[in-house]
Parts: structure tokens; sequence; C-alpha cells
């Protein structure tokens, strides 16, 4: 339970979100050539991090918009949030 | 050898006061090097333990344990015991819990509270008819006793609930396994440690792991809090931790770990002498011996280690609950908490080898571990003692997640898994 600030609308209770797990994780580009290893690497395996993780949330009860969230897994503080298409901070 | 339990020791200990009972188990320093170390001393870790010493004579092994034993998920959860699951290999893996559970108490020779008072899942739409009628058949042709009963049948069977056909999901109906039931979680973990402790197993409280040290693809041993310990097997039953002792070792598993809550209410005389499930609404409730109500919620859709979990989905779950107990309208909570659960993207557990040799992982038990503690520990033993699965958790392997041989419970199983 916490806030999470919505680039696009502000502070909005947590509720109004759904978590889309962990950030960039890159879509292979060539997915035939991926051997079974590598796909179950890109679709089931996840760092699932305790301690600042990077991740995806969508503001689905507002703009609808997603976004990322640097996050401290241990304690639900929110360190950055940045938006999809730029580089994880430096934390 | 421990002293045995029955009426006539506890008549005796009246005597002196109960000051005189023995210790349940040491509290022994760690030694440099086991046999095998078990990573997590939950119900779980301390049944691998026990069936470790029992049933493949390795005595020289320790569990080691962060906080204190059973003071994690085993001491969290809302108890339920039940096997009504729809796919084969599940349904393998959780009655074999189930038939050691109906001898446990006597095994251990510790009173676990076990008691078959049946589970009963509701259906509140054509689509939870259909579903739930099929998993009664398929656990039938499991050798899994299931019934389906008619709206009417539920409310006979347990007459508080609201079967009007007004409300927003009316109850269509619903399965019942008569042998499911509950069991004291704390117990379950003291039983097991004070089992294990008499055939020499070192439980090793507040020692947390740091570290697992490899030598290429082998493991060598664990850096702890309370000095490095060499072992050849390395057995990790961490729950909602797995991930993080992967990390330690090297490996990414398939897990989430998220916040599971739960709740109880103040207590009241008996009022409910079952377990009700409903997926539907989400909500579950059963009546402790104590006479709280205790009431299972869901996960928060999020990664955290935080053992709290949100408002919202408390809120929810009571809902519901009010909506199908009217009874319970008046009724103050008196305690809620989260545990930490790591889920599968097929909502199955992982009892499995590793790439590593000499490192096993038993987790993704997701929210519904504590049924299947007898089960886990006994195929988990299995495991590290023989390097090879038992054909029961064959299937739980941690390579189906490559070969795709998903066991996927997600939509299956009785209630959000």
């Amino acid at each position: 339970m916490f806030l999470i600030n919505c680039p696009y609308c502000g502070e909005r209770d947590q509720s109004e979100f759904v978590s889309g797990g962990e950030a960039h994780i890159v879509r292979p580009k060539q997915p035939t050539e991926l051997n079974d290893d590598q796909w179950a690497e890109y679709l089931f395996m996840r760092k699932n991090i305790k301690g600042i993780q990077f991740e995806r949330w969508n503001h689905a009860h507002g703009c609808r918009k997603w976004f990322n969230v640097a996050r401290d897994t241990s304690n639900d503080k929110i360190e950055k949030i940045y938006k999809i298409g730029e580089q994880p901070p430096k934390l | 050898m421990k002293n045995k339990y029955s009426i006539f020791s506890l008549i005796k200990n009246a005597f002196s006061n109960h000051e005189n009972w023995q210790r349940a188990w040491r509290d022994p320093e760690p030694k440099k090097e086991y046999d095998a170390v078990i990573v997590g001393g939950g119900g779980h870790g301390l049944a691998t333990a026990y069936y470790l010493a029992k049933k493949h004579n390795l005595t020289n092994i320790a569990v080691v344990e962060k906080g204190w034993i059973g003071g994690g998920n085993t001491g969290r959860n809302t108890t339920i015991i039940r096997s009504n699951y729809l796919w084969d290999a599940s349904a393998g893996l959780y009655d074999h819990a189930l038939k050691i559970w109906e001898g446990l108490s006597q095994e251990l020779n510790y009173n676990l509270m076990f008691s078959q008072r049946g589970v009963m899942n509701l259906a509140h739409n054509l689509q939870d008819v259909r579903d739930l009628k099929r998993r009664t058949h398929a656990n039938r042709l499991n050798g899994i006793d299931a019934v389906w009963l008619e709206t009417s049948e539920v409310k006979k069977f347990c007459p508080i609930i609201n079967t009007s056909q007004d409300i927003r999901y009316p109850v269509l109906g619903g399965t019942l396994q008569r042998r499911a039931g509950t069991a004291r979680h704390d117990a379950v973990a003291w039983g097991y440690a004070r089992g294990a402790d008499e055939m020499g197993v070192d439980i090793i409280q507040n020692c947390e792991v740091k570290g697992i040290k490899r030598n290429g693809d082998t493991v060598e041993g664990i850096e702890t809090t309370r000095g490095f310990i060499k072992t050849k097997k390395i057995g990790v039953v961490a729950a909602g931790h797995s991930s993080v002792i992967a990390n330690m070792a090297g490996l990414k598993l398939p897990l989430e770990s998220k916040p599971l809550q739960a709740l109880v209410s103040e207590p009241v005389k008996p009022i409910i002498d079952t377990v009700v499930m409903s997926n539907a609404v989400h909500a579950y409730v059963s009546q402790s011996d104590k006479g709280e109500l205790v009431i299972g919620a869901g996960t928060d859709s999020y990664v955290s280690y935080t053992q709290k979990g949100s408002f919202n989905i408390v809120e929810e779950t009571l809902k519901a609950i009010l909506e199908l107990y009217p009874i319970f309208s008046r009724m103050k909570m008196l305690r809620q908490w989260g545990g930490i659960v790591d889920i599968c993207p097929d909502a199955s557990p992982i009892i499995s080898k590793t790439s590593i040799k000499g490192l096993y992982f038993n987790c993704g038990w997701g929210t519904g571990g504590f049924k299947a503690t007898p089960g886990s520990g006994d195929l988990f033993a299995h495991t590290i003692a023989n390097d090879e699965p038992h054909k029961l958790n064959a299937a739980f392997n941690i390579n189906r997640f490559v070969s795709g041989d998903l066991v996927d419970e997600h939509g299956a199983a009785a209630v959000a898994h």
C-alpha cells in the first residue's frame, strides 16, 4: 500500500495502478533463432529482487499510460519514476 | 531419547506446574561440516530434514533458519489442507501429502490438531459450475474424494451461507472434499523439529545464509551469519526468499514474490464447522479452535518483501465475506498480517535439482504450500538423498519452463491456487 506519482497525472493511490513486472526485459529481435533455454529466460525467469527493482507500471484506472518505476521491494519506497524508453537511473 | 507425550505426561507435569517439561529440541552451535544443509526452518524445511534422517539415514545434517523456526509462512497461513487439484501431477502430489497428514500426529507423537472438517468450494456462475464439476470428476478418477453439491445441499452443509439467488454472486452449488480440513500450523513445525532433533538433526536458528560457495558447477558450502558451513548438498526451502538465495548462487528462478494477506476476527462461539472457499469472489473462511474466524485474502499484484499487503485487498475480501455471510456483519477483526509467497508462472511448485551439482530447490508453492508440508518434505528428501526426483515430483522439475511442460493450475485450482 503506497502512493505512486504518475508522471502524467500526479500522485495517486497504488490501487489505481497495475504492476507490469520487471522492466527492461528486451523482446528478442530474432525470435525464430532463439533456443528453448533462451525462450525460458525471456518468458519466465525473473530477478525478483529484494531491494531496488526496476519495474513497469500502468495507470489502469487513470490515464492508462505505462511508465517505469525504481522501487525498493524491501520497504515499498519508490526511488525514482521515469518514462518508457528511458534508461534505468543509477541508484 | 525424547519423553513420550501422553495424557499421563500431561498429568505428571501438571503437578510440577509445567515447569519440568523436557526441551523439545536442542539449540546447537553449527558444526564445521554436514552431509547436507537445509536452508529454511519452516514446515517444509523441517519436514525435509525429518525425512532425510528417517527414511534416508542422513542424520549428520542441519537446518539453518534466519529467524525462529515456523516464524515465516508456516505461522502466517490459513491452515487449509485439501488435495482436490485438477491435473494428475498435482493430484498425486497433494494427495500424497494428505495421506501423510492423516497419520502424522501419531507418527510424530505431537498433536497437530489435524481436523478433517471438509473443504467446500463454491460456484457463483455457470462457468464455475462447469469447471468445478469437471474437477470433481478428475478428482474421482485420481482416487480423491470429491462430491458436487447443489445449492440446497450447500445450505444444508453450512447453514450460515446466504444462498439467496438475489445477491451479486449467487451460490449455484459447490464441491466438497470431506477428507480435507485444517491443522495447527505451528505444531507442524514444532512436531517435525522435535522428531528431526531426536534423530540428531541440528536445528540452528538465528543463522542467516549470506552466500553460497561454489567450485565451478558444484557447491562447497554456505556462508552464514554464524560462520562458514561446509557441505556437499544444499536444499533450499526459503519460500518468498527463494530468489534471494538463488541469486547468491548465480541462478535465476521463474518466481515472483508477493504479499499474501490473512486476518482473524475476535473469538466467538462455534459458528462454522468446515472450511468454505470461493474463487470467484475470493473469500475463504474457517474457524479456529480458539473461536476466531480465519479469513484468507488475496495477493498484491506487485513484487514486495514487506509482509504487509494493501488495504484494498482486505477490503475486497471482507465485502465478499459479508455478502456470503451476513451474520458476520458486526464482527470485529482482531489481527491482519501478510506473508511473502513465491509464485511460479503456472502456479505449481518446483521440487527439483538445479544446474549446479548439490544445489536443490523446493519453492514456488505460492499461496497454497501449507497443505503440502509433509508430502513436500518427503519428496524433497527423496530428491536430495538420491539426486533424482521421486515419480510424484518428477513433473515439478525446474526444466519444465524450458521444455514447456507446465503444470498449469493457475486457472484450474479450486481457489486462486
